[in-house]
C-alpha cells in the first residue's frame, strides 16, 4: 500500500514507513476519502509527491555554489568548505567551477562597494533560474561596520534579492552552515507556495538601488 | 634537492608559429576578474595577449575601497580603539599583526609603557597569525598553480589556530585583542599548553606541505624560472616582505629594525637568489619554520605580571604624529598616526600596506609569460585586496 508523503524523502526511508498505523487496511471502505481510497490501492513501496516538490527536493540536495569571494567572509566560507566542517555533506559541492552559468547559489560573502555592486548584478544576472542568494556577514547584509561609508552598498539586497542573511563580522562556518539549511527549508516551502513572484523582485530593484550598469 | 634540467628549458620563449612564418597576429584583449578565484578576492586584470603570451596587463583596483583609514578617524566613543575595528579588516588574514603596529604608534604617541608578559604574548600571537597567513598563501599558491588538495592541508592547521584566537580574544578572525598599553585580558590559563599543541602540530604540517608539493615536478614546472624581478628592481618599485627577500636581500623589519622585543629572539631571515615564484614559495615555507622557533624562545621565557599596564582608557595623546613599521606577513606594513592634541580620536590614520606596493611589480612578472602563468605570478606576490584598497 501506498502513501503520500508529501515532501520526498530517501526511497529507505519511505518504504520502511510506508505503512503507517491508523489508514484502514481494507480496500476503498465506506467513509474513507478519495485520495486515501487511491492511496490505499496502490502497492507497497510506492511513493506519490508532486512534481514541484520531487524537483525543488533535487534542487536543495544538490545546491551549486558561485565560487564568489570578495572579502573578509570569503575565508570563512572556504573554512567551511574544506575538511573540518565539510559542506559537501549538505549537497552543496564547492570548486566545481566559477562560473555563475552553472550554479544556482550565490553566497555573497563580503563587502559590496558601488564598483563593485554592478559586477555582483550582472553575475546574478547570467545564474540560470532557478537560483537562491545568501547574503553572507554584516557587510553584504546592512553595510555591517562600514555603515554609511559612501563607498560601500548598504547591503546587496539593494542590488539583488536575497533568500537567506547571516549575521556575523564575519560569520562563524555554524552560521553558514545554519543559513544553508535555513536555505533548503525555503526551498521545499517554496515548492508548496511558489517561488516569489517576478514583479516583486522588481520591486526590490526599483528602490534606492545602486545604479546598474 | 635534485631538479631535472629540462623544466627550465620550458621556460625560454619559443617562436611562435607567426614568428617562423613571418605572419601577422591579432591582439586579442581579455578581461579577467573582478569575479576571479585566481584573483584572491576583487582584482580585475586587462590583459593583452600575442597568441598565448602577455603583452600588456592593466590592472585594475579599488573593488574593496570601504574607508577603513577614513572610519578609523571618526570615533567620537571610541576613540583611539575605533580605528582597530577597520584595521584587522583591511588585511584580513595577518589582522593581530597589524594590530600590534597600531598598538604600538598608539603607545608612542601617548608615551605609553607595556608590560613584559604583553610584549611576548604579542609576539607570539603575532607569530601564530604569519603561520596563519602563510598557511593560506600555501593554499591558495597551490590551487593557482594546479593543485586543490594543498587548500584542506592548509585549512586543517589554520581551523586550530583560529580556535586559538577564539579562545584568546572571542573571534576567529578577528579578536580585536590588543590595547594601547597592553592587551584586552589576560591570554586564558591554558594558553601555553595550546600554543604548544599548535606549534607541535605545524612543524607535522609544514613537512605535509613539503611533501605534497615542494618536489612535485608539475609544481616546479609551473614556478621556477617564472616571475623573476631582479633585487634593483625590486628595490626602485618599493617591493618588501619574501617577495623582496627572494631576491636576495634579508631585510626583515623584525632584524634590520628590531621593534617590540623581537631583538631577544634567535631567528634565521630566509632569502633567494633568483627572486622567482618558485622562491617566494620556498621563502614563506621557510618564515613558518622560522616563526614556530620565535614561539618557541617565547613561550620558555613567558613571565607571569600584568597584561595591561597604567595606560587611560579615553586617550588624548599630546599634539603630535608617530609612524610605527612592522613586518607583517606580506611585507613591510606602517602605521602613521596624526594626533591634533585636543580630540580623543586620531586626527588622521594612514597605513602603508606592503599589498598595494607588492602589486605594483606585477606587470614585471607578467609580461612576456603566458597567459596561465600569469595567473601562478599574481599568487605568488600573496595581495589581500582588502589591504590594497583598504
Amino acid at each position: 500500500m501506498g502513501v503520500n508523503l508529501g515532501a520526498p524523502t530517501p526511497f529507505a526511508t519511505a518504504y520502511a514507513n510506508a505503512t503507517p498505523p491508523d489508514l484502514p487496511l481494507n480496500d476503498g471502505a465506506a467513509g474513507m476519502l478519495p485520495a486515501e481510497n487511491l492511496y490505499a490501492r496502490l502497492p507497497q513501496g510506492i511513493v506519490t509527491t508532486s512534481v514541484d516538490q520531487l524537483f525543488q527536493w533535487a534542487r536543495k540536495s544538490s545546491l551549486w555554489p558561485m565560487t564568489f569571494g570578495l572579502a573578509c567572509c570569503a575565508i570563512e566560507m572556504i573554512s567551511t568548505f574544506m575538511a573540518k566542517h565539510d559542506l559537501d555533506r549538505f549537497g552543496l559541492i564547492g570548486q566545481v567551477g566559477a562560473t555563475p552559468r552553472q550554479s544556482d547559489l550565490m553566497i555573497v560573502s563580503g563587502t559590496v562597494t558601488t564598483k563593485m555592486a554592478p559586477a555582483v548584478r550582472i553575475l546574478w544576472e547570467q545564474m540560470p533560474e532557478p537560483k537562491w542568494v545568501i547574503s553572507m556577514g554584516g557587510c553584504a547584509t546592512c553595510g555591517g561596520p562600514y555603515y554609511r561609508y559612501p563607498t560601500v552598498v548598504q547591503g546587496v539586497d539593494q542590488v539583488i534579492p536575497v533568500d537567506v542573511y547571516i549575521g556575523g563580522c564575519p560569520p562563524r562556518p555554524e552560521a553558514l552552515m545554519h543559513g544553508i539549511l535555513k536555505l533548503q527549508e525555503k526551498i521545499m516551502r517554496q515548492a508548496k507556495e511558489g517561488r516569489r513572484p517576478t514583479a516583486d523582485l522588481e520591486l526590490v530593484l526599483a528602490g534606492e538601488g545602486v545604479e546598474v550598469a | 634537492m635534485a631538479i631535472a634540467p629540462s623544466i627550465d628549458m620550458l621556460r625560454e620563449p619559443a617562436p611562435s608559429v607567426a614568428e617562423e612564418r613571418n605572419l601577422e597576429t591579432v591582439e586579442m584583449t581579455i578581461n579577467m576578474g573582478p569575479q576571479h578565484p585566481s584573483t584572491h578576492g576583487v582584482f580585475r586584470m586587462v590583459l593583452t595577449l600575442e597568441g598565448e603570451r602577455v603583452k600588456n596587463v592593466q590592472s585594475h583596483i579599488g573593488y574593496l575601497h570601504r574607508g577603513a583609514e577614513k572610519l578609523g578617524e571618526s570615533g567620537d566613543l571610541e576613540g583611539y580603539r575605533k580605528a582597530m575595528i577597520t584595521l584587522d579588516r583591511t588585511d584580513y588574514l595577518s589582522s593581530l599583526l597589524n594590530e600590534h603596529a597600531y598598538v604600538m604608534a598608539v603607545e608612542k604617541l601617548a608615551g605609553i609603557s607595556v608590560p613584559e608578559r604583553a610584549e611576548y604574548i604579542r609576539v607570539i600571537l603575532g607569530e601564530i597569525t604569519r603561520i596563519n597567513s602563510h598557511c593560506m598563501f600555501y593554499g591558495a599558491f597551490g590551487a593557482d598553480s594546479g593543485a586543490t588538495t594543498p587548500f584542506m592541508y592548509a585549512f586543517a592547521l589554520r581551523e586550530e589556530i583560529q580556535q586559538l584566537f577564539e579562545a584568546v580574544g572571542g573571534a576567529r578572525m578577528f579578536p580585536n585583542y590588543y590595547r594601547a598599553g597592553g592587551l584586552r585580558e589576560d591570554v586564558p590559563h591554558d594558553f601555553v599548553r595550546r600554543v604548544q599543541t599548535i606549534i607541535d602540530r605545524a612543524l607535522y604540517a609544514f613537512d605535509d606541505f613539503d611533501n605534497l608539493i615542494t618536489t612535485n615536478e608539475i609544481f616546479l614546472s609551473r614556478t621556477r624560472g617564472l616571475g623573476i624581478i631582479d633585487q634593483t628592481r625590486a628595490l626602485d618599485l618599493g617591493v618588501s616582505g619574501p617577495l623582496l627577500r627572494a631576491t636576495g636581500l634579508p631585510y626583515d623589519v623584525r632584524r634590520s629594525e628590531p621593534y617590540s622585543i623581537y631583538d631577544r629572539f634567535a631567528f634565521d631571515v630566509p632569502v633567494g637568489t633568483t627572486g622567482d615564484c618558485y622562491e617566494r614559495y620556498l621563502i614563506r615555507q621557510e618564515e613558518m619554520r622560522q616563526s614556530v622557533r620565535i614561539i618557541d624562545q617565547a613561550l620558555k621565557d613567558l613571565p607571569g605580571g600584568p597584561t595591561m599596564g597604567n595606560a587611560p582608557k579615553a586617550l588624548r595623546p599630546p599634539k603630535g604624529e608617530a609612524y610605527v613599521r612592522i613586518e607583517n606577513s606580506r611585507g613591510d606594513f606602517g602605521v602613521y598616526l596624526v594626533s591634533d592634541g585636543k580630540s580623543s580620536a586620531p586626527y588622521r590614520v594612514k597605513y602603508r600596506s606592503p599589498c598595494f606596493v607588492n602589486l605594483q611589480s606585477l606587470n614585471d612578472m607578467v609580461i612576456g609569460t603566458y597567459i596561465a602563468d600569469a595567473v601562478v605570478a599574481l599568487g605568488s606576490i600573496d595581495i589581500v585586496l582588502g589591504e590594497v584598497d583598504r
